[in-house]
């Protein structure tokens, strides 16, 4: 392999933008920068092909155009469908999320008190070893006073899937709004609301090849929408602020992509990353997989390496142009590491010592050899030098 | 990504003096693997000169750079000159370190604290010290020292530096006791940081009931209301309005621009009151 070549193992964090997506961006830079709300042709014409994206996100997500809101990230999704639930049941003081969510919900619900000036009672559920959620807990925590669930469709950092299909049917039975925070489904897995009793779902245009600074809210046609912003009449006046044109069409144009290679995401690039899991599994001992390994993204492969630290592990990875993301503490500033392990109980000489591969559909096969060539001298010299390390 | 020195980048992929002395006679032993990073250094003193030093650590790049910059920096010198050897010496050697990797550079020269004191057969006088920081097992006695050594004028530096504070944060309090202790025992005055200041609960009510006495309740009596202290919960303050305030329409007005706002600037910025139902 190329000496500078990058190997991009990293893909929950972002994607590369897809170059069919890239091309199909460009004009709207600099030939076609028209505002799609002016009265002019020139304007709107760029209407017309917004109205193509919507079609193209709408036929990904199995539902209706008019149910998608254009957004400018998973984040801003994420705000907007819990506080306009909360919103419509102003007499529900009760939120029910896990305790793996994203930053994105988990923070918001945690500040719910200080964002509505309201106080609410959040219930945040635990998770097994294996970072799924017991369903009967689940149930039990539905109560009359609850305004609405949001719970992840898949972990970030683990890939685990929830049973979101049946967990919003249960919702539904008791008449409480439920939310999914999608961002690392879409594109990944199938996925088909109209079947569904999801209200409201959240995903990002840069996990799936298309740019960053784009996102999508899906809403069940006839469900509460309250606008985050106020400003003027965009996206039937549910989201305010100038259409990120050439954003948007990259994201349907991503779409229609992501729809045509889900097969090959869930055949070839689960092929590749249950090689690159096996391969460290069984090369590197004291090596252990974090995650329910059959409810699980197609993409995505958790290990901790036992008595090793994460942020020294991707920084030798790092000189070999390997890309991945780690847990620990010492990658993300704080001095704790990663809350999704430690809620699922990960020991800590595991949790500080994880790393996270998430590939795409532009990884090869030579790229895994590569990795799985340089990880067993990594981990064995970091090891070496542990105090902890007992020997093989 | 964190910014590296290339001293830091260069002493943590090819770092020297890995391993241990075999017939070491000086063992420092400091962290943990909860922590997140540990080091233990072994020393072969002869006639008071260090002959011989190695580490192993386990940590991030900054823990392993500043492991290796210790035995390079310590290796040949006199004992009594390398217990002078402080957490910024190591820090300086690489270059600097990012601020919140600074403890890195403090578990060197604990270790070497410890192993020298391990040698002489005495005791570490931090050991003496009683755990403020109960999340990553930090006494007061290191506290004090790190505030002094280095400077240090807040709690984030407090934590940058020894990781006391960085996990649950329940020892904040004693954190900014330990630090204006510090600071006023030291010739300098400096203004701590401000901080938002922690009550209990009881004094937490006790001054909201203060501020309702005497900055709310005499305008509403004047209109013929009155308001009743319920309940307060963590940063909820829920009040029931009394005589004319509860047919009052503009009483959810009241409650939020005049009792929230007075509420939020004599007690708590983060106070939001409600009505009780």
């Amino acid at each position: 392999m190329a000496a500078d070549k990058v190997v991009y193992l990293d893909n929950n964090a972002t994607t590369m933008v897809a170059p069919e997506v890239y091309e199909a961006m460009a004009p709207y830079f600099t030939e076609l920068y028209g505002n799609p709300s002016s009265m002019h042709s020139f304007g709107g014409q760029v209407g017309v092909v917004l109205d193509r994206a919507r079609q193209q996100v709408a036929a990904l997500l199995g539902c209706d155009v008019a149910e998608l809101v254009f957004t400018s990230c998973g984040t801003e999704s994420d705000s907007t469908a819990i506080l306009s639930a909360l919103k419509a049941n102003p007499d529900k003081r009760h939120v029910i999320t896990t305790r793996v969510e994203h930053p994105a919900v988990k923070n918001l619900c945690e500040n719910l008190g200080t964002m509505t000036g309201i106080k609410y009672r959040v219930t945040m559920l635990k998770v097994s070893e294996d970072g799924l959620v017991d369903f009967d807990d689940y149930v039990k925590a539905l109560t009359e006073d609850t305004a609405i669930v949001s719970i992840m469709w898949a972990n970030n950092e683990t890939g685990v899937l929830f049973p979101v299909a049946e967990m919003a049917k249960a919702a539904k039975e008791r008449g409480i709004l439920f939310h999914t925070d999608a961002v690392q489904a879409v594109g990944k897995i199938p996925i088909n609301l109209q079947e569904l009793d999801i209200d409201y779902l959240s995903m990002s245009g840069h996990k799936l090849h298309a740019p960053k600074g784009v996102g999508v809210l899906y809403v069940k046609r006839g469900t509460a929408y309250a606008p985050y912003m106020t400003g003027g009449h965009q996206e039937h006046g549910r989201r305010a602020g100038t259409e990120n044109v050439a954003s948007i069409i990259g994201l349907g144009k991503a779409c229609e992509l992501a729809a045509e290679k889900m097969e090959e995401e869930n055949t070839r690039v689960k092929a590749l990353r249950d090689k690159l899991e096996h391969g460290l599994l069984t090369t590197i001992p004291k090596s252990i997989l974090n995650g329910n390994k059959e409810h699980r993204l197609p993409n995505t492969t958790n290990i901790s390496f036992e008595y090793v630290e994460g942020e020294a592990i991707l920084l030798h990875m790092n000189r070999y142009n390997i890309c991945a993301s780690s847990g620990s503490a010492c990658t993300s500033g704080s001095l704790e590491p990663s809350h999704v392990l430690r809620a699922m109980g990960v020991p800590f000489t595991a949790a500080h010592g994880s790393i996270r591969f998430s590939l795409s559909v532009y990884n090869t096969e030579e790229e895994i050899d590569f990795v799985l060539e340089k990880m067993p001298a990594i981990i064995a010299g970091l090891r070496e030098m542990s105090p902890f390390w007992p020997g093989n | 990504m964190w910014l590296y020195t290339d001293t830091v980048t260069e002493h943590f992929q090819n770092p020297r003096n890995v391993g241990e002395v075999e017939d070491a006679n000086g063992v420092g032993d400091v962290g943990s693997l909860a922590c997140g990073d540990a080091l233990k250094l072994t020393l072969k003193i002869e006639e008071n000169r260090i002959v011989d030093a190695k580490f192993k650590t386990f940590g991030c790049a900054s823990a392993i750079a500043s492991s290796s910059a210790l035995t390079e920096m310590i290796k040949g010198m006199e004992v009594g000159e390398a217990e002078k050897i402080t957490n910024e010496d190591i820090a300086d050697f690489l270059g600097g370190l990012p601020k919140e990797k600074m403890h890195c550079s403090v578990m060197g020269r604990e270790a070497l604290e410890a192993a020298i004191a391990d040698y002489r057969g005495e005791k570490l006088p931090s050991a003496d010290g009683e755990i403020v920081c109960e999340c990553f097992g930090v006494t007061d006695i290191e506290i004090t020292r790190a505030i002094n050594e280095s400077s240090l004028r807040s709690i984030d530096e407090i934590t940058n530096f020894t990781k006391a504070g960085g996990g649950c944060g329940k020892c904040e309090d004693k954190l900014e006791h330990l630090l204006r202790q510090a600071l006023s025992e030291g010739l300098q005055m400096v203004e701590v940081e401000k901080k938002p200041t922690r009550m209990t609960t009881l004094q937490k009510i006790k001054k909201i009931e203060d501020v309702l006495e005497r900055e709310v309740r005499p305008g509403l009596r004047l209109d013929g209301g009155d308001l009743e202290l319920i309940d307060v919960d963590g940063d909820f303050v829920i009040v029931s309005m009394r005589g004319q305030c509860t047919s009052c329409t503009k009483s959810q007005t009241t409650i939020k621009e005049l009792v929230e706002k007075k509420l939020r600037e004599q007690v708590l910025e983060t106070l939001i009151v409600e009505e009780e139902k």
